[in-house]
């Protein structure tokens, strides 16, 4: 196409300076609008507000269960560990990928072996992190289909991922790492905010 | 250098693509006296790029339902990033659409681009005026506003003055008995798949249509019959490209600077381009106390309002509606009413000049009626502006035949 | 004594110029604060959040102390505290979202209406306006305005119809007319927040066009020689 530009042999100096400066003007032209567009298919304000801490009453939250909460869409699972759960974390530490938390899955607060605030409130998202599906909690110990070895944890039905009851992954599977923790706080002893660090943003 | 050639040698013998850009751009020869009139083609086809784009971000976050439309329009206005402008440049690019392909049809008129050869490239082109009204039409409906839910059911209950299959017809259009939510979802069919591809393909067509008839010019002289015998081109012409490209962006850069003053500073444009009643919900119970049509659709809608007597065993109501659809259609019928030895309305004799002028006054008195409330002052008014309207297109077969006409000049004047 | 008054010819009634100027943060945070404690009982902006008000000047912490009211969250929508069926029931209609009604009935009409309501015993809430007959709404804020009497003379011109304050409110008349100008100021903000973003962007978009326009130019001329 820029021979049609060229054929005429002689283009002058000016010619080929307007040429290329019209090009660029338009080129500038062009990004500057088509920047809108691409924001426009951002999260929106609304999405922004979904997507805002949510706070949890866990004061009912009995040892052994676990509570589903939404934030942005996703599944947070809050889980209040018994002692003989955070006993397993020790003892599984071995056939772990990551048992340091070493991968930034979590924030500076959940960088302990139990993966969280308070020793017994694990709060992650519960999401694979393989391909995105949610893992199933298998809190008995050695049921048949997952073998002798299980000690409790999560394993993800999609493609046989397994988490230790820190949401840690195993050695040898699909997943690759631990799974996330978001950020979050307690507001009081019985109330945690999921997805933010301080109150003022609730 | 060669790796291009080579690249574009690749391509050429699997489609045709230096074939077609000279076919219609740096071969394509454009006489050299084209004039301010002859932005307006290239502007249309900016202007349904606009539309086009914007068009599918606006349908990413609107909702065709009636009780979420409004609600939807006004979460693109403050909730999507940027989804303000991109509301506001369709909704400005609908009213310069009509602006601009109302002065490409003037243009048309004046330098008699309508005859022949061009007859087809004309209706091709009217053909593409429909197409642009109903997709005027079908989106208006879309906020859900007053003027679009009252608007629509003005104009659907047209359909209802037809006789016999009328009432049928206006449900079978509608879905149900009165304008409701299937509605709105079957005019958001239409005016995001349906109008828009046979827009495209008709647009393409006109192309098509121009460049192998040629354009015409200010002089109305056919510069295909004047080419120089050693090169073949026409003695009159000069490519398309480079010349009309580089002037064409300096149109396009014009038409912007009008196009983004009216977005970012005017968007509703005084209540022409967005009514102020289109803020309010739509209310199926309640008619807002004065309603007009967008002001495209004005001087229509005047002729519309017009007729106020039952006349030859055809009342009023449908009067109105055969001279709004006769006062478009007519129009594809000038090639053939044009009965002037001469093509423009430079060499063309003095009737023409009062008549077209007449017209035009017409065009924009009706226009401006349409947007008042009806008086008996202003009805009359109507009915006389409509007299003129269709008198311009009905006398012109004698008008134009006893001008006095200059004689076509041979060359193109500078 | 004539406070101010509002003059119905043949025509329609003369509307007062509302003082609006949406760049003005500290009115419009005077507006907003009234319209959250005045009208959004019974009026929902059900279009708009709450959080859009750090587009005025307000922090997240001075949006929930002074805005939010009902326990919902920042990021919310403000719907109105009443709910459809019971505002049908008190007014007869459900009263208008406002998100838009700048947008619909104009500055100076909401700037003249919300100060010429006055007392009338025919109508079912007991008010009545000079810019609205018989509208549904009573006069939320008489407290402060005090209220009206209509007084209608027969001149020459037909009739001219007036306002006289019959007995005062909390407000002096410049207090509640500049209590109703900020609120006025805040509905032209709320019914496009984005405005005045959108004019800052058009004149750079504006001024980058017209560099365009001058090299674009140049360069058609350029190519234009060719053939003059």
């Amino acid at each position: 196409m820029a021979d049609s530009f060229s054929n005429n042999n002689e283009m002058s100096g000016r010619r080929k300076f307007l040429v290329a400066a019209t090009s660029v003007a338009g080129g500038i032209a062009s990004a500057a609008i088509a920047t809108p567009f691409l924001l426009s298919m951002m999260p929106s304000e609304r999405a922004k507000a979904a997507g805002a801490p949510v706070e949890v009453d866990i004061s009912k939250l009995e040892p052994g269960m676990l509570l589903m909460v939404e934030w942005r869409g996703k599944v947070v699972w809050v889980l209040n560990r018994t002692s003989e759960m955070l006993e397993t974390l020790v003892k599984v530490e071995g056939e772990l990928a990551d048992p340091n938390s070493e991968k930034k899955q979590q924030p500076e607060y959940a960088k302990n072996r139990t993966r969280s605030i308070k020793p017994q409130i694990l709060v992650t998202e519960g999401v694979c992190t393989h391909l995105g599906c949610s893992p199933v909690f298998r809190k008995e110990i050695a049921p048949a289909d997952l073998g002798p070895d299980w000690m409790g944890g999560f394993f993800c039905p999609c493609h046989g991922s397994k988490f230790d009851l820190a949401g840690r992954v195993y050695k040898s599977v699909p997943a690759p790492s631990n799974m996330v923790v978001p950020p979050h706080t307690y507001l009081s002893d019985d109330r945690l905010l999921i997805g933010s660090e301080s109150e003022g943003s609730a | 250098m060669s790796k291009q050639n080579s690249m574009i040698e690749w391509i050429d013998k699997r489609f045709p693509l230096t074939s077609n850009w000279k076919a219609h751009l740096s071969e394509y020869y454009a006489p050299k006296n084209f004039n301010f009139w002859y932005y307006f083609g290239s502007l249309a086809l900016l202007v349904l790029v606009n539309q086009l784009i914007t068009g599918i971000f606006l349908t990413m976050n609107y909702k065709p339902d009636a009780s979420m439309a409004f609600a939807s329009v006004e979460y693109i206005m403050r909730d999507v990033d940027y989804g303000w402008l991109i509301r506001y440049m369709h909704s400005t690019g609908a009213s310069m659409f009509f602006v601009v392909v109302y002065l490409h049809m003037f243009r048309g008129m004046m330098y008699g681009s309508y005859r022949k050869p061009r007859e087809l490239l004309w209706l091709v082109g009217m053909a593409i005026f429909f197409v642009l009204m109903s997709l005027a039409f079908t989106g208006y409906i879309l906020p859900w506003g007053q003027m679009s839910y009252w608007g629509a059911q003005v104009i659907v209950s047209m359909f209802g003055a037809i006789p016999v299959v009328g009432e049928t017809l206006q449900q079978w259009l509608l879905g149900d008995f009165t304008l409701s939510d299937a509605a709105l979802n079957r005019f958001f069919a239409y005016h995001v798949v349906t109008l828009p591809v046979i827009l495209v393909t008709l647009v393409f067509v006109h192309v098509l249509a121009l460049h192998e008839v040629g354009s015409n010019n200010p002089d109305g002289v056919e510069i295909k019959a004047n080419k120089n015998p050693k090169t073949n081109i026409p003695v009159d012409g000069i490519p398309f490209h480079p010349y009309y490209t580089v002037k064409d962006i300096v149109g396009v850069v014009v038409f912007l600077i009008v196009f983004c003053g009216i977005i970012f500073f005017a968007p509703e444009m005084g209540g022409y381009f967005l009514e102020y009643n289109n803020f309010i919900p739509a209310n199926t119970l309640q008619t807002p106390d004065h309603i007009a049509p967008v002001w495209y659709f004005t001087p229509y809608y005047s002729m519309l309002r017009a007729v106020t007597v039952n006349f030859l065993w055809v009342d009023a109501k449908l009067w109105g509606v055969i001279l709004m659809a006769g006062s478009v259609v007519i129009f594809c019928f000038l090639p053939w009413l044009d009965r002037s030895p001469v093509k423009s309305i430079r060499y063309k004799g003095p009737y023409f000049k009062i008549a077209l002028t007449l017209f035009v006054i017409s065009f924009f008195v009706l226009g401006w009626l349409g947007t008042k409330s009806p008086t008996p002052l202003y009805t009359l008014l109507a009915q006389i502006f409509t007299v003129i309207y269709f008198a311009f297109f009905i006398l012109m077969p004698w008008y134009s035949k006893i001008d006095k006409t200059k004689p076509e000049p041979k060359r193109v004047k500078e | 004594m004539i406070p101010f008054s509002v003059f119905a010819a043949e025509s329609g009634v003369m509307l007062d110029k509302a003082p609006i100027d949406t760049t003005d943060n500290a009115s419009l945070q005077r507006g907003a604060e009234s319209f959250v404690s005045y009208c959004l009982t019974c009026h929902g902006a059900s279009y708009m959040r709450y959080n859009r008000h750090r587009d005025i000047g307000f922090s997240n912490e001075q949006i929930l102390n002074k805005l939010v009211y009902t326990g919902q969250k920042v990021g919310d929508l403000m719907q109105s505290a009443m709910r459809k069926k019971e505002g049908e029931e008190w007014f007869g209609v459900v009263p208008p979202d406002l998100s838009v009604i700048a947008r619909s009935r104009g500055a100076d009409w909401l700037y003249s209406y919300l100060r010429a309501f006055y007392r009338d015993d025919s109508t079912v809430t007991g008010w009545n306006n000079l810019v609205f007959d018989r509208a549904a709404m009573p006069h939320v804020l008489y407290q402060l305005q005090g209220e009206q009497r209509l007084t209608i003379k027969s001149g020459d011109k037909g009739e001219q119809k007036s306002l006289l304050l019959d007995k005062t409110g909390n407000m002096t008349v410049a207090e509640y007319d500049k209590f109703v100008g900020d609120l006025v100021n805040y509905l032209v903000y709320l019914g496009e927040p984005h405005a005045n973003n959108r004019k800052s962007i058009g004149l750079m978009v504006i001024a980058f066009l017209i560099g365009m326009l001058i090299l674009s130019y140049a360069l058609k001329r350029e190519y234009w020689k060719d053939i003059h």
